[in-house]
């Protein structure tokens, strides 16, 4: 491995084309650099990755040490990303038919070659999920592989620097009259206002200041690496749980995930709306041309745990937690767990009366109430009376043989094979009662079961949630933006003084903001014979508006 | 009260534009302008007034809260004059710094359009949903919105370098996609004044139609028809009968009024042409005469430098938490989380092309352009054709 | 230092790959995560049968419990239910229990069912899913073979279509 000795005694790794102590430029034979300012990217130090070709680890290492496949990265993502805001993801459109087949109906054919090509579920495919990924792998290795050689050449830094690195700064210039001491101390002064930090080396200056600001960068990859571990923690079971749970009023359910220890009691649902003669008023004219507009979803809960150790299925011995509403925006938080309001379905039926009644005389017998969540199968009525449930479909439909039969033991639909006993019938009447229908199977009955009213009750949909991940996600969030604000608002700005013979001169650089730079010179050298320095990009550019 | 508030917002916009002559007059006094001392009475003046327009704009701002009892960010046209607001305010803060009044002739029409553009949206004060009812909704919002104005000064500036930089004695293609951009602001305009014309002469036109499902449906045009709906049937008398008619899945009444946008905007366009008898870029070329090319960009990059974080912040990192107490999940691939992906990814890319990469004067600045063209995207297309939870989707 | 070298970016570039490995594998194998999983030992659970009976899983150690969740509209819970009540009599004095656990309907809705096939195995209902959620039931029907150690031995999602399927699985069961 050929180290390079500079002039100055210093010996640099190779690869380096700013020796790090001094700054003299290390030619290498091929590049002449012949712009008339310095590169001053990462000092100049010796990225590893560019010096060592060999093996494939060595390949690889250097692909992803690129910045420009890093870039790349990015630009590909940031077009990836696009496309799947086309159409609707597959977890934003209704479950109402297969998804394949959604598509085609919604969209057509262009709809169907969005499915075929899976861009219907594009963030979680395996090509997008490895574009995030080479993103991580690049920001690991490009912060690795910059960070420790920018920190050896600043650590390493030379107040005395190489003529021909001060001469080659963008901002430079050279003070032929004679300066003295005094104006020296005044110009030291007036950099400590500033908060520079100063070395001397033999009468000459390096003014030096933010130069944390340089790290700026790679404090944010670190927050930006936390961030992506903590997204990828996420798939190991047990640490991200995301669940539904129904629960009717007046119901206990027990929470999922909690194995079986936390129990939630529905109280009340409530769903309000904006009322134009109640609510502000300014909000009328809006109300008029939106209509219904929802002002609060809250669920009325309690929270229970279970004393003991009980076994599924048992009844539990519970004991309050909580007692709270929970509403959106407002989750109920508890151990790791938190619900989220996410539902809601309004008005399921839970009771249904009837009244036995005869059919030709319109008296009745007495009612029953059926619980539509847990039936009785005898119903008893006085003087000899009673109902008989035998059958019962919560949500009833005809089967392909005819049957009745329940779509599922929601009470969507009820309907009931009653038997009804009455004295002059001891043997029972059967009627099938369906809603807005009733059949005789067995011929004509004397009485029938008419419809009496119906209890509603509402039903809550909330969300489990357990995410162990949030506080590394929220760490790696605070880093990034540690990370950046520091490489962003603060700059690294250095000015260097150096006597040369009978002339000094200044040279200053800095990684942003060289108008804040060129206004601070002004203001150190005020009041000194050192001459101001020039902008040498500046005097360079042809400047059309100036030239005619 | 409402009155005083909707009068704070003309007064605002009226003064904005009456600060663009000074600070063009600013330009035409021939002074270097890099430096502060020579910052002439013109633009001393146009920041005066273009200040008082803020102060003006504010109290819109503030009295709207205080009736709303929320922050006025609840809809596209609170959103999108306060981005505005936020742009004016931002140019000011720069303009101390830099005192360069050119970036006040460059971003005050800007923000104007943005302001007008707004303003073509239901203008009612809404009652917020459930969802919107936090604090949140005011951090998050409106640090968006601060964001995203100082990206857009960087468009300002970006502007001004590439209209001084670019070579307009002959064709290319920089020529070309700079009036491109000219093009896309003066289509703006074109939408804004069809569409406030229209609503002058109270245009409305109803139509029954059949929708992609098959169900009848009804709208109502407040533009001349050239789209008319898929099967579309008028129902109102004297009105224009549809040029054309589209199929059930495209959403018809949009695509009328981007077309009558475009179609205003080319005439305005052709109409500019004929009378300046040279491209838009060409004529604003000697406003930049006597700037400095470095100061504009290193004015472009300090303000994508400055509201990059603040866009992260408020685009990101609040939106996340955010999303995390309203919706359960900080991340969930909407489209407007999408986009405000995009952009955070694109100027992440501008940074790293620029520091690492040396790309500085031209390139930046298209990169800045282009980074101003996916913000717009965001809050007009994302909003008004890619639906999705944020709610001011598809007002 | 070469060696070195070479070695540490080796060693970071496998960290790098196996993170990336792992996380496309437990992204593409996440629906597939069951709360029982073949090998463990099955949640304990006590339930009630029609006739008032309780029936708690770890009473039957030392036996084995094919263990079934149905529901009445579910069709092909339907269709395997007579499977299962054949078996049941050929193998209970073998030592292997059918358990039929219901999602929570109506008493009346189940005993018209098991009245209807003429159930004979003990049916129990899961009134408020606390069953169903420790086993994680989604969707019907689903059969869990439990050997005499307690321990999930298959699990078998969707409906039975064979009564020889119903055989093999008491087999793999019997004491």
């Amino acid at each position: 491995m050929n180290q390079v000795k500079c002039d100055c005694g210093h010996v640099n790794p190779h690869g380096t084309i700013l020796c790090e102590a001094c700054g003299k430029i290390i030619e290498d034979g091929t590049q002449i650099t012949a712009e008339p300012v310095i590169d001053m990217r990462y000092e100049g130090s010796a990225r590893r990755s560019q010096t060592y070709n060999k093996s494939i680890i060595d390949k690889v290492w250097n692909f992803f040490s690129s910045v420009k496949v890093g870039v790349w990265l990015i630009i590909v993502t940031l077009i990836a990303s696009s496309l799947g805001t086309i159409l609707p993801q597959e977890m934003y459109i209704p479950t109402i038919m297969p998804v394949a087949e959604y598509y085609e109906d919604q969209y057509g054919w262009f709809g169907r070659l969005y499915y075929d090509l899976g861009f219907h579920n594009l963030y979680s495919s395996w090509w997008y999920l490895l574009l995030i990924a080479a993103i991580g792998v690049s920001l690991v290795i490009c912060s690795l592989d910059r960070v420790v050689p920018l920190y050896r050449a600043l650590k390493k830094q030379r107040v005395i620097r190489h003529e021909s690195f001060l001469q080659r700064q963008r901002i430079y210039g050279s003070t032929n009259d004679p300066v003295n001491d005094q104006s020296f101390e005044l110009v030291k002064e007036q950099l400590k206002k500033k908060r520079y930090n100063i070395r001397e080396d033999n009468g000459n200056i390096l003014a030096e200041k933010g130069r944390f600001s340089r790290w700026g960068p790679y404090v944010n990859h670190v927050g930006l690496i936390i961030f992506l571990i903590g997204s990828m923690l996420r798939f190991v079971p047990g640490m991200y749980i995301d669940e539904i749970l129904w629960v009717r009023e007046g119901e206990t359910k027990v929470i999922p995930e909690t194995d079986g220890q936390y129990y939630l009691r529905n109280v009340d649902f409530k769903l309000e709306v904006y009322d134009k003669e109640t609510d502000n008023e300014a909000f009328g004219d809006a109300l008029d041309s939106a209509g219904m507009v929802a002002k609060n979803y809250q669920s009325d809960v309690i929270l229970y745990k279970t004393k003991g150790n009980t076994v599924a299925g048992e009844e539990p011995e519970l004991e309050e937690v909580d007692s709270t509403s929970i509403r959106v925006n407002e989750p109920l938080k508890f151990e790791k767990f938190a619900l989220y309001q996410v539902n809601y379905k309004l008005d399921e039926l839970s009771k249904m009366s009837f009244l036995l009644t005869n059919k030709s005389t319109g008296k009745t017998f007495g009612d029953i109430t059926v619980n539509l969540n847990d039936p009785e199968k005898l119903y008893e009525l006085d003087n000899g009376y009673s109902v008989q449930l035998m059958s019962y479909f919560p949500d009833f439909e005809f089967g392909e043989d005819g049957n009745p039969t329940t779509k599922s033991r929601v009470p969507n639909n009820p309907a009931f094979v009653f038997k009804m006993f009455s004295p002059e019938k001891p043997e029972g009447e059967v009627s099938f009662v369906a809603i807005q229908q009733t059949i005789e199977p067995l011929g004509n009955n004397e009485y029938k079961m008419a419809f009496n009213g119906i209890e509603t009750k509402d039903v809550t949909g909330l969300t489990v949630r357990k995410d162990l991940t949030l506080w590394i996600i929220g760490l790696g969030g605070l880093i990034f933006m540690i990370g950046v604000v520091q490489g962003a608002y603060w700059n690294h700005r250095r000015i260097w003084i150096q006597r040369k013979g009978d002339e000094v001169w200044v040279a200053a650089h800095t990684n942003k903001n060289w108008f804040g730079l060129k206004k601070e010179i002004q203001l150190v050298l005020e009041g000194t014979e050192i001459k101001e320095p020039l902008d040498q990009l500046k005097e360079n550019q042809v400047d059309e508006g100036e030239k005619d | 009260m409402i009155t005083l508030s909707e009068n704070l917002l003309y007064i605002a916009f009226v003064l904005y534009l009456l600060s663009i002559p000074f600070f063009g007059g600013a330009i035409k006094q021939k002074k270097n302008l890099d430096h502060q001392q020579n910052s002439s009475k013109w633009a001393t003046i146009g920041i005066v007034i273009s200040s008082l327009g803020f102060a003006s704009q504010l109290g819109f701002f503030f009295t709207r809260w205080s009736i709303a009892g929320h922050a006025p960010v609840s809809n596209l046209f609170e959103f999108t004059t306060f981005f505005g607001m936020c742009l004016v305010g931002a140019f000011i803060i720069i303009y101390f710094i830099y005192k360069t009044p050119l970036l006040g002739l460059f971003t005050m029409p800007i923000a104007l359009l943005v302001i007008a553009f707004a303003s073509m949206f239901p203008t009612d004060i809404s009652p917020l949903i459930p969802a919107l009812q936090s604090d949140w909704l005011h951090i998050h919002v409106t640090t968006v919105a601060l964001g995203e104005a100082i990206l857009a000064v960087s468009f300002g500036a970006a502007l001004i370098y590439l209209v001084k930089v670019i070579d307009q004695t002959k064709n290319s293609k920089s020529t070309t996609w700079l009036e491109v951009v000219m093009y896309g602001l003066i289509a703006t305009l074109g939408f804004v004044i069809v569409v406030s014309a229209f609503s002058f002469a109270d245009y409305k036109a109803e139509f029954n139609w059949v929708d992609k499902n098959e169900n009848e449906a009804k709208v109502e045009y407040h533009l001349p028809a050239l789209v008319g709906p898929n099967q579309g049937e008028l129902l109102t008398e004297g009105k224009m009968e549809p040029l054309v008619s589209v199929p059930g899945i495209i959403n018809a009444k949009k695509l009328n009024t981007v077309i009558w946008s475009f179609g205003a905007g080319i005439l305005l366009y052709g109409l500019l042409r004929l009378v300046l008898r040279k491209r838009i870029g060409a004529a604003l070329k000697p406003f930049t005469k006597n700037i400095n090319l470095d100061l504009v960009d290193e004015i472009s990059y300090r303000s994508v430098l400055i509201g990059f974080p603040v866009f992260t912040l408020g685009g990101l990192v609040f939106a996340m938490i955010w999303a995390q107490i309203a919706w359960t999940r900080f991340w969930g691939w909407d489209p407007k989380e999408v986009w405000a992906l995009i952009t955070w990814l694109f100027y992440a890319a501008f940074l790293h092309l620029r520091l690492s990469k040396g790309w500085h004067g031209e390139k930046s600045a298209w990169l800045a352009v282009i980074g101003f063209i996916i913000i717009m995207f965001n809050l007009v297309a994302v909003n008004l054709v890619i639906a999705g939870l944020h709610s001011y989707a598809g007002s | 230092m070469k060696k070195q070298r070479l070695l540490i970016r080796t060693v970071i570039l496998l960290l790098l790959g196996a993170a990336v490995a792992y996380t496309l594998y437990a992204n593409f194998t996440k629906d597939e995560v069951q709360k029982v999983e073949v090998g463990k030992k099955a949640p304990d659970f006590v339930l009630t049968d029609l006739n008032g009976e309780k029936h708690q899983l770890s009473d039957y150690e030392g036996e084995g419990v094919l263990l079934n969740f149905w529901a009445t509209w579910c069709k092909p819970c339907e269709k395997e239910m007579p499977f299962l009540n054949n078996q049941y009599q050929a193998y209970k004095d073998q030592g292997v229990h059918v358990i039929a656990v219901n999602v929570g309907e109506s008493n009346v809705a189940v005993s018209d069912f098991s009245k209807r096939y003429d159930l004979q195995f003990p049916i129990v209902t899961d009134k408020d899913s606390q069953v169903m959620t420790a086993y994680g039931v989604d969707p019907l029907p689903i059969t869990f073979l439990i050997d005499k150690q307690g321990n999930v031995v298959e699990i078998h999602k969707g409906q039975i279509v064979a009564e020889a399927d119903v055989t093999e699985m008491m087999e793999k069961i019997k004491p």
